[in-house]
């Protein structure tokens, strides 16, 4: 641990009476409670009344919220130097990420895909195209990347197109990184539809311990309709592969990602039921995203965020009555933000953070060589705006690192300099997502406040606060063991 | 049946060595790379008279243990008749008190636990000091600690120290690090602190010797400076202990945080918990204790009485929040009895074997050889009520959820 913090100015006069320390507030649910938050995500609840005398600095140890306040750090009694210390300790190991290089490297084999999804991220291209395949020289430059970065940790994702129509560029790079760097720690994983997993690709993800996220949208109808293929088996197939990868790779290593689209909007139970039903521990509902083909099909498939956030209520709900019938699965992107509120960590997550993770914490390799800060700074340009193209693989990162798009993503990368998020109470458990701005706002620096992305994550805070604070105890237990679930020691086996 | 630290016996011959001395049959003794003059050669299931005991003397052996004294001529100085012959072994070191006959301990092969202790002075007053601290040069315990470290096996996995506060002792804890590493680089030390004298990095410095090999295992009672200075009647000494364990931390020391439960403490024990798991995440353990009633303890009964069965519970509880965050938590002192099934995997013996006992109400009890039992100490006046054996049949405590 470096004691970078750890210098503080002698001298400065013991505080006697509890005085407030930086902190940031937001009222909850009917208003009759206010959350205090500080930078190191401590938080706690205050009745109106309570609220009020703390922040004008008059809350008097006698009063049942001092010690609660004092042992939060959102109030400080003591010396100055102590509490300071312990608070930037403590922001230090939260926003721990920005010590070291990017962590996580998404890979592009293949632009083609075999089928055309309604919401479709990426321009893919058909499955016969020829030239939008990575080429092996290009995939050897990005091994040359990834290696590059001092990360103590490495993942490598490979997304498409259908990644598995670029099966060989999959294996050439796992097997260079193998032999280039045994002993660095480096995770693959997959996101793909597995309709093209044959027993023998199985058997090389195990070999190398890959984490396959299966595409997965809900029922068979939903599914379907969603992923239109000429014999309208797109379902059937997955599940196929689902059931192949779950006897080869381990099911513990197989999760679904369910975009929810307008059709799926109104069927939370049964997308959930469907996703539970076929075994999945974890399942990630993420909304439509405003990139590439999404945002100019949007009018076919878009919605409001009011209504996925009903959706999700509703779904996250389902869940947890799965969970109280026995059957333990979480929803991954609440587990998310519950490690970031919960506990002193952050989850790794590079959407959620600030300093932004895009460039910082990932780079996206395309199939033609070309570098962005993120996956969605890729599908931006192939939208025709590559303002997060950093350069090719054949860069060095230093390079890439000094580019106008790293530059761009610095002015708009830090949220507590940001409109709108720089008083928002939910900013230790948030994140900057200065691309996503660029592509919703049309800027790195746009108030945050009136964004899908803020409206979706200011929701899902006020739901998880909600369940915390006032739900059944029985919820609050699983919420925590779901923020909590990477921690275990079980869990790393 | 606990086996008592010291014994007495019957000393002839002329001793004048205060030094620690390892027991070793004669076998062994011949062969030991130990100084001979530090080694007391262990005759006490040896024919009487089949051993020259002249040639042992000339050989420079500085004692022997027998069954029975030997008669006057003996030039090796002999310990016989010991009152307990089984508290004394092969392997053991021990320390003899001419004047009175008393053999102690110093260090038992074997035991579940080992410890030095180093000092019994300290800048805390704890209201439930088992071991209440004297203001007396003891800087000798330093001198028979360092010629002790010698005579412990070096096999011999951890090592305690404790007192009093070690850190009082200054370059004395220094030297004992140092030798530590010189005759037992293989074993790991647990070293009992408050903490407090490490916000002076140069105390941190000091102890560089130990980094590594060293858990520095440090109270804290309370989330609040007010609550933990009023249980250790020392203003001041939360913020010591945490910059103390931040800068331990930080020169890449080893922290473990203990919690003792008791009328002030339990109040804030969620507190605790979760202060612990924000601000000391990077401890390697969290030990939550029940009181051992000794010592101050017994004095500041009024103040620190709670129904053990209320204890146990607020125990549980932190020790679940903790173990659910992915801390690595135990339970010390506490009778299974008391604690919710999902907690046993987590309640540790923790009673050392020479002071723990198991009461009458333990009578005809299923879990008896896992559970901590009690304290010799422990009265049925300390026991509270609610103790009652396991069996089968037993539902979980009326709180456990
Ligand atoms: S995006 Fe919205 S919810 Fe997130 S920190 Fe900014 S203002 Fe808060
Ligand atoms: S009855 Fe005695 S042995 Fe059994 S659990 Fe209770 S204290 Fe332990």
């Amino acid at each position: 641990m470096e004691a970078a913090f750890g210098r503080t100015a002698p001298n400065i006069p013991r505080v006697e009476k509890g005085a407030p320390l930086p902190h940031r507030v937001v009222a909850l649910g009917d208003g009759a409670q206010v959350l205090v938050t500080n930078d190191a995500g401590e938080f706690m609840a205050l009745d109106r009344a309570d609220f009020a005398t703390f922040a004008a600095g008059r809350l008097t140890p006698d009063s049942p919220a001092y010690d609660d306040l004092v042992a939060r750090h959102l109030l400080l009694a003591g010396r100055p130097e102590v509490a300071l210390r312990l608070l930037a300790t403590k922001v230090r190991t939260k926003k721990a990420f920005v010590q070291q290089g990017p962590a996580l490297h998404i890979l592009v084999p293949t632009l083609r895909c075999h089928q055309s999804c309604l919401y479709c991220q990426v321009s893919r291209r058909p499955i016969g195209a020829d030239s939008f395949d990575m080429s092996p020289e290009t995939a050897l430059h990005a091994v040359e990347r990834i290696l590059e970065s001092d990360a103590a940790a490495l993942t490598v994702e490979f997304q498409g197109g259908e990644p598995l129509l670029g099966f060989d560029i999959i294996k050439l790079v796992v097997e260079t990184i193998r032999r280039r760097a045994p002993d660095r720690r480096v995770t693959f994983s997959i996101t793909s539809t597995l309709h093209h997993l044959t027993d023998d690709i199985a058997a090389f993800l195990a070999e190398h311990s890959f984490q396959v996220s299966a595409s997965i949208d809900g029922p068979e109808d939903i599914h379907n309709a969603n992923r239109p293929l000429p014999g309208a088996d797109a379902h059937r197939r997955t599940m196929e592969g689902v059931a192949l990868a779950r006897r080869v790779i381990g099911a513990a290593n197989v999760a679904a990602i369910t975009t929810v689209t307008r059709r799926g909007l109104h069927h939370p139970e049964g997308i959930v039921d469907a996703l539970i039903g076929a075994g999945f521990p974890s399942v990630f509902l993420r909304p439509l995203s405003p990139y590439g083909f999404a945002l100019r099909s949007a009018r076919r498939t878009g919605y409001d965020m009011d209504a996925f956030q009903a959706f999700y209520r509703r779904a996250l709900d389902r869940i947890l009555w799965w969970n109280r019938q026995g059957v333990e699965a979480e929803e991954a992107y609440a587990a998310i933000l519950l490690t970031h509120i919960l506990t002193p960590f952050h989850s790794g997550y590079v959407d959620l953070r600030s300093p932004a993770g895009a460039g910082l914490g990932v780079l996206a390799y395309d199939y033609d060589g070309g570098v962005y800060a993120s996956d969605e700074g890729r599908m931006l340009a192939a939208a025709g705006d590559p303002a997060f193209r950093m350069g090719t693989v054949r860069d060095p990162l230093p390079v890439l690192m000094a580019s106008d798009a790293m530059r761009l993503i610095a002015t708009g990368g830090v949220a507590e300099d940001l409109p709108g998020c720089r008083d928002c109470a939910f900013l230790p458990y948030c994140g900057s997502d200065p691309v996503h701005h660029y592509a919703t706002q049309g800027h790195v620096r746009a108030d945050r406040q009136p964004s899908d992305f803020c409206r979706r994550h200011t929701g899902l805070f006020h739901l998880l606060f909600g369940l915390l604070l006032d739900g059944p105890l029985e919820k609050q237990a699983l919420l925590t063991r779901w923020g909590t679930q990477r921690l275990r020691p079980e869990a790393a086996a | 049946m606990s086996l008592p630290l010291h014994t007495f016996g019957t000393l002839s011959g002329d001793f004048a060595a205060p030094h620690p001395l390892k027991v070793l049959p004669l076998a062994d003794a011949l062969t030991t790379e130990l100084p001979f003059d530090r080694v007391a050669i262990d005759l006490r299931s040896d024919p009487v008279g089949g051993v020259d005991l002249g040639a042992l003397h000339a050989l420079g052996f500085a004692a022997a243990l027998t069954a029975d004294s030997r008669g006057p001529g003996a030039a090796l100085p002999i310990f016989a008749g010991l009152r307990r012959n089984d508290v004394v072994a092969a392997g053991d070191v021990i320390g003899v008190t001419a004047r009175t006959g008393r053999i102690g301990v110093l260090y038992r092969r074997g035991a579940d636990s080992n410890s030095l202790f180093v000092t019994e002075r300290c800048n805390s007053l704890c209201l439930m000091c088992s071991q209440p601290p004297r203001n007396e040069d003891d800087s000798w315990r330093v001198a028979e600690a360092l010629e002790l470290l010698p005579l412990i096996d070096r096999n011999l996995p951890v090592l305690g120290i404790t007192g009093g506060e070690p850190t009082l002792l200054g370059e004395g804890l220094t030297r004992i690090l140092v030798g530590t590493a010189e005759h037992l680089p293989d074993t790991h030390l647990h070293i009992l602190t408050n903490g407090r004298r490490f916000a002076d990095r140069r105390m941190v410095t000091a102890v560089t010797a130990g980094r590594g090999r060293t858990t520095w295992a440090v109270p804290i009672y309370a989330d609040t400076a007010a609550r933990h200075d009023q249980v250790v009647q020392a203003p001041g000494s939360f913020e010591e202990a945490l910059e103390g364990i931040h800068n331990l931390a930080e020169a890449g020391h080893r922290i473990e945080v203990r919690f003792v439960a008791h009328a002030l403490t339990v109040p804030r024990i969620m507190g605790f918990a979760e202060f612990v798991w924000r601000n000391l995440p990077f401890a390697e353990h969290v030990a939550l204790m029940g009181l051992e009633p000794m010592g101050l303890a017994r004095r500041n009964r009024d103040v620190l009485w709670i129904e053990p069965a209320e204890a146990a519970r607020a125990i549980a509880d932190a020790a679940r929040h903790l173990a659910t965050r992915g801390m690595a938590v135990s339970i010390y002192n506490t009778p299974l009895c008391l604690l919710p099934r999902d907690m046993w995997p987590l309640a540790r013996r923790s009673i050392s074997d020479w002071k723990q006992v198991h009461a009458p109400e333990c009578e005809g009890c299923s879990v008896r050889d896992a559970c901590a039992g009690f304290f010799l100490s422990a009265d049925a006046s300390w026991r509270g009520t609610d103790i009652r054996p396991v069996t089968n049949e037993t539902p979980e405590p009326a709180h456990a959820r």
